[in-house]
């Protein structure tokens, strides 16, 4: 689609404009659409990033209606690389892996607004340094899978999956006897 | 082997082979975001540690090979000029983050340039694998044997819940970034693109141009990528996208179809037009350039045109980019001159493909 304004570059910038009651849809190129006021003069005004920062500030100023909430919000910091919660949300990046941590009781919704409802992470684990939290990973889903059986009445499955649960977990104490020797 | 390499040739050797569905998926791409677990992200990192992660990384990488895809070369963007950044960036072979605003920036590239690994881009470690046509299952296990391999050396930073722990909280969980490159003209001649492309959005993937973020579908080359990195198994996230990959496949193949039996002549004209343009123009523009490019594709594709070879297409769309057409003149040009080299470069290119077949 072609912009409407210089007619020449393509269109990339769509929206629904409302003036007196009266609808209009427009479509502008990126440069039209900045020259007119329509989006910011930033480098990149598209970036995720940008409009995450944004969703996050709300976050920030709903919050601060309850006073005591936003106190301890001001005083979060990062003890590795100095990050403040405000400068992470202002910026909308995270400095280091440790803020992960330090932020981590507001991070649930800001992840379930931008990984739609999601907060937890599944699937790789590393190879080389992950090789317990994927056997832990691997433990939980059984059990799962086990718990699932018995409320199906699948009782045949159901002892299947206890003997591998039973099994793996055996595993585990020998190789933490074998550690300790 | 070396940088000189990896200037001088448009086409990148891994792109020469025809993979799957060819006609409309041109490229696959996987895109995996890693940290070092000891140091902060590059945006806050002072310039000792960035130095450092530098260092480490040449020590362990450079001149080591990953599986089949031969030497990895390390090049560190403080040695480049800024025209050979821009030549990377439109190879793909690094992003124009890493071009623009990483000091102390360097990519990994495998001979064959299948294999690009960015340091001290957003994140420490961005590691891409690109594969001809449509192969996103085989690009995604060799992802992960790539990433196995680095991580033999690199501690990262991850998190049993978070999983991967990136700058950017659009990247977390998986750091899974795939995507694949469409040329979907018939869907952009009859305007079915603007209907889809918000209801590809609404499955939570993004749809963009050729260079990524905020660039415009030039040439009709659409990329389509996951957005969601968090809870959902890497598998999950390229089955969802393979899916509507497939389908916009069949849409796209189903609108070349209406096109040719509706309007056969009229398409026919507007593509043989386009080739007379590349073939006959003194000045052309880029925009110009990537549209009749992109008539003339759908031209072989339809059979329309067959002396021809697509590769010369693919070896165009690279060689008329503004840095890389000023990197074979070997000189700096105005953007008027470009216009008439860039013709000129297409004259020869499409007349010496000819000549060859005769």
């Amino acid at each position: 689609m072609e912009c409407q304004e210089c007619q020449e570059r393509q269109a990339t910038v769509h929206f629904t404009q409302v003036i007196n009651g009266e609808k209009m849809e427009v479509h502008l190129c990126q440069q039209c659409a900045k020259e007119k006021g329509y989006v910011s003069q930033d480098d990149d005004p598209y970036s995720l990033h940008h409009l995450l920062s944004g969703l996050f500030h709300q976050k920030a100023n709903t919050l601060s209606h309850s006073s005591q909430q936003a106190h301890s919000y001001q005083e979060l910091v990062c003890d590795k690389c100095g990050m403040t919660y405000p400068q992470f949300l202002k910026i909308g990046k995270f400095g280091c892996a440790h803020c992960y941590d330090t932020f981590s009781e507001h991070l649930d919704p800001l992840f379930r607004k931008v990984h739609s409802g999601n907060t937890t992470h599944e699937g790789k684990v590393p190879k080389r340094t992950g090789s317990d939290i994927h056997h832990r990973k691997q433990l939980r889903h059984l059990k799962l899978s086990l718990q699932q059986a018995i409320a199906a009445e699948a009782f045949e499955e159901a002892a299947r999956l206890r003997d591998q649960i039973k099994a793996m977990e055996k595993r585990t104490e020998e190789q933490e006897e074998g550690d300790k020797q | 082997m070396s940088l000189e390499h990896f200037m001088s040739e448009a086409v990148s050797p891994w792109l020469k082979e025809d993979g799957p569905d060819s006609d409309i998926v041109m490229s696959s791409r996987i895109r995996l975001a890693r940290n070092f677990s000891a140091y902060p992200f590059p945006l806050i990192a002072g310039d000792e540690q960035m130095e450092h992660i530098l260092h480490i990384m040449l020590n362990i990488f450079d001149q080591r090979s990953f599986a089949d895809y031969k030497k990895l070369e390390f090049v560190k963007m403080s040695d480049l000029k800024a025209i050979e950044k821009q030549v990377l960036v439109e190879k793909h072979l690094i992003s124009p983050h890493l071009a623009d605003k990483s000091d102390y920036g360097a990519v990994l590239i495998s001979e064959n340039e299948q294999v690009s690994i960015m340091i001290n881009e957003e994140d420490h470690i961005r590691a891409q694998l690109y594969f001809p046509g449509f192969q996103l299952g085989g690009a995604l296990e060799q992802a992960f044997q790539l990433d196995d391999w680095l991580e033999e050396k690199v501690d990262y930073a991850f998190d049993e819940d978070r999983g991967y722990l990136t700058c950017c909280p659009t990247n977390v969980g998986t750091g899974l970034r795939a995507s694949v490159m469409m040329h979907l003209p018939a869907l952009a001649i009859t305007r079915k693109i603007n209907r889809l492309i918000p209801a590809i959005n609404q499955l939570g993937l993004a749809v963009r141009g050729i260079y990524g973020e905020g660039s415009e579908a030039l040439g009709n080359i659409f990329q389509i990528s996951n957005q969601i990195t968090l809870g959902r198994s890497e598998e999950d996230i390229i089955e969802d996208l393979k899916g509507v990959v497939e389908q916009l496949i069949e849409h796209e193949r189903q609108a070349r179809r209406v096109l040719v039996e509706q309007s056969p002549l009229e398409l026919e004209n507007r593509l043989f037009r386009s080739l007379g343009v590349l073939q006959h123009s003194r000045i052309i523009e880029s925009k110009e350039t990537a549209k009749c490019l992109s008539d003339v594709r759908l031209a072989i594709d339809l059979g329309f045109i067959n002396n021809i070879s697509k590769s010369i297409l693919n070896e165009l769309v690279v060689l008329t980019q503004p840095a890389f057409l000023q990197q074979y003149a070997k000189r700096r040009l105005s953007p008027n001159e470009r216009d008439v080299f860039r013709a000129s470069v297409i004259r020869e290119r499409l007349n010496m493909e000819q000549k060859e077949e005769l």
